[in-house]
């Protein structure tokens, strides 16, 4: 049980090396890498720019009832504006784009491998990782990073609307308390982890997809997996990723 | 001319379940060769661990001094640019049309240019019977011209190795017997060793130059085909045979007692004593196989070591001699 957990684990991070060391090997699929950013690109931005406008308000909705209890609500800005870029962007990214992106990735992927294309691709001498997995984990990536840059304007616009029009918050407030309080490295750290992030998600879907475990079933297995599994390394690496931010970046308003 | 695959001590298992056990073979440059067995024996893990896609636990393929088992990855993947397989099901690939599939060998290894692939990608198309289709999906066709649209794909490479698995299944016995007139015609254009992998008899009783059999996680035999053609050995005249008196059972082997009591019964009607066919010629207007003299010279080197029955079998197709009969067959890809 525990020696197939570590196993799996080991051979995860085998295929996340080798994708790493095919992203330098020629020749590069050029073609195939614009075709999987074009499509994750589509899948993606509508749902994150959705999803982030209500959640940019719930921070502001929230944070915005607490410091009007403390007394502090001229800094409601600069709090949920923090949470926004540091926290919620890269995962709301993150999620969509291993929920949408990284489940058709997987998808595609195990119904090649049960029909034999990747046993054929590789026969022919092509490996299947240079040609399909590279592309795709490097169009997660950029895709993430971009979608994360997206995210965290429609989540300040979103906050920014609820707390200025809902919550009665002045503009300039919000927008001193803004600057007062966030730096560039939280906009730095947050692409970082979007970047981060999408690795994963491309990595975990073309490992799932390249294992199936039996038949048309496995498929559909193997991309509920992927995402499940997607999903909590997502939050153990956020959460170690921001430990490790608060320690080495010191805070600007101290 | 073909290179030679030399296997030595295979074995191969999944999990507890051992699939075969020290299979060791030599298939000679250039010629045909037949893997037959019950369904179920492996035979399609044999193909599959020659081309390095499976790895046995132990022993070597031996291909141009690479071993397709254990050597490092770069080396096999070079070494897989000689081969050329044919899926069972074709395993093109369903996003592409017949043409991009075929093509996609030579776009991935060659610098060739957009006119050179196609005129080459054309002839095979021809070759396998399948011009007007070209523009097809896979997913748009029949069983048998994705069988003939993946054999287009393995041969557009000038392959050195052909492997084909079960090339008959899924076809009527038309288009297989057109199948194996193909298949020696392709021997004779390119000299490419070929290994067929098949459970139909048609197939080999007609096409190759070396049989072997696997039964029972062993290779049974492999040798000349007039060695199984006219092998006694139970397994294999009952396979050659197709009764269901004898040592292979529903699900693989008989227990003893099942075998005991169909010996006490009322012996069925005596098998015909089996007859060889002539092995199939290529079709007019091709060169003979360079593989025949070969396989001849070297099938008569070895004779004084085979069995009687097969000695006597080879001096009589090699009395026959050059007035071998050629099978009126018409040339293969039209209509088919």
């Amino acid at each position: 049980m525990i020696t197939g957990a570590l196993r799996q684990t080991g051979r995860l991070f085998a295929l996340a090396a080798e994708v790493v060391r095919a992203v330098f090997r020629r020749p590069f699929q050029f073609r195939e890498f614009v075709e999987q950013f074009w499509f994750v690109a589509s899948v993606t931005i509508l749902p994150a720019a959705l999803v982030s406008i209500p959640f940019g308000a719930v921070i502001a909705l929230q944070v915005g009832s607490l410091t009007e209890q403390l007394g502090a609500q001229s800094f409601t800005g600069g709090a949920s504006v923090l949470a926004v870029v540091q926290q919620a962007s890269p995962l709301i990214v993150a999620l969509l784009i291993a929920g949408a992106g990284g489940s058709a990735i997987c998808a595609d992927l195990g119904s090649r491998r049960i029909r034999e294309e990747l046993d054929a691709m590789e026969v022919m001498g092509v490996s299947p990782v240079q040609r399909l997995v590279v592309p795709r984990v490097l169009a997660a990536m950029g895709v993430a990073v971009l979608l994360n840059g997206l995210v965290s304007v429609v989540g300040i616009l979103g906050g920014y609307f609820f707390n200025v029009i809902m919550q009665g918050g002045t503009p300039g407030a919000y927008l001193a308390s803004f600057s007062a309080l966030a730096q560039l490295p939280d906009l730095y750290v947050s692409e970082l982890k979007a970047l981060v992030f999408g690795f994963i998600a491309g990595i975990v879907a073309a490992y799932r997809g390249l294992n199936p475990r039996g038949g048309p079933k496995g498929v559909g297995d193997a991309v509920n997996q992927s995402v499940v599994i997607t999903f909590l390394l997502l939050f153990f690496v956020n959460m170690v990723m921001t430990a490790v931010y608060l320690q080495i970046v010191p805070p600007k308003g101290g | 001319m073909g290179i030679e695959v030399v296997v030595e001590g295979l074995t191969k298992s999944f999990g507890k379940q051992s699939i075969w056990r020290d299979v060791s073979l030599t298939l000679p440059a250039g010629e045909v060769s037949v893997m037959l067995g019950p369904s179920g024996t492996g035979k399609t893990v044999f193909l599959k661990s020659l081309i390095g896609l499976l790895k046995p636990e132990k022993g070597r393929v031996l291909i141009n001094g690479v071993d397709m088992v254990n050597s490092p990855e770069r080396d096999i993947y070079e070494t897989r640019k000689l081969f050329g397989l044919m899926f069972q099901d074709g395993a093109l690939f369903g996003s592409m049309s017949l043409f991009d599939n075929i093509a996609f060998p030579l776009r991935e290894h060659t610098r060739k240019k957009e006119s050179e692939i196609r005129r080459i990608v054309m002839e095979r198309i021809e070759v396998v019977g399948l011009l007007g289709a070209e523009g097809k999906l896979p997913g748009e066709i029949s069983g048998g011209m994705r069988k003939r649209a993946g054999l287009a794909r393995a041969l557009v490479l000038d392959p050195q190795i052909i492997l084909c698995d079960e090339p008959d299944s899924g076809l009527d016995p038309v288009r297989t017997a057109y199948i194996s007139q193909l298949l020696i015609d392709l021997n004779a254009q390119l000299d490419a060793t070929m290994l067929i992998v098949t459970h139909n008899l048609d197939i080999a009783a007609t096409v190759p130059d070396n049989m072997g059999m696997l039964f029972l996680r062993e290779l049974v035999t492999f040798g000349p085909r007039e060695v199984l053609l006219t092998s006694d050995e139970p397994v294999v005249s009952q396979f050659l045979g197709g009764r269901r008196e004898g040592p292979i059972g529903m699900s693989e082997e008989k227990d003893a007692a099942t075998l005991a009591a169909e010996a006490d019964a009322a012996p069925s009607a005596p098998a015909a004593p089996r007859v060889i066919v002539p092995q199939l010629e290529p079709s007019p207007g091709l060169p003979p196989r360079r593989a025949a003299a070969r396989r001849r010279e070297r099938v008569m080197g070895m004779i004084d070591s085979l069995p009687p029955a097969a000695r006597s079998a080879i001096r009589e197709t090699y009395a026959k001699g050059s007035e071998a009969a050629t099978l009126p067959m018409p040339t293969a890809g039209s209509g088919a």
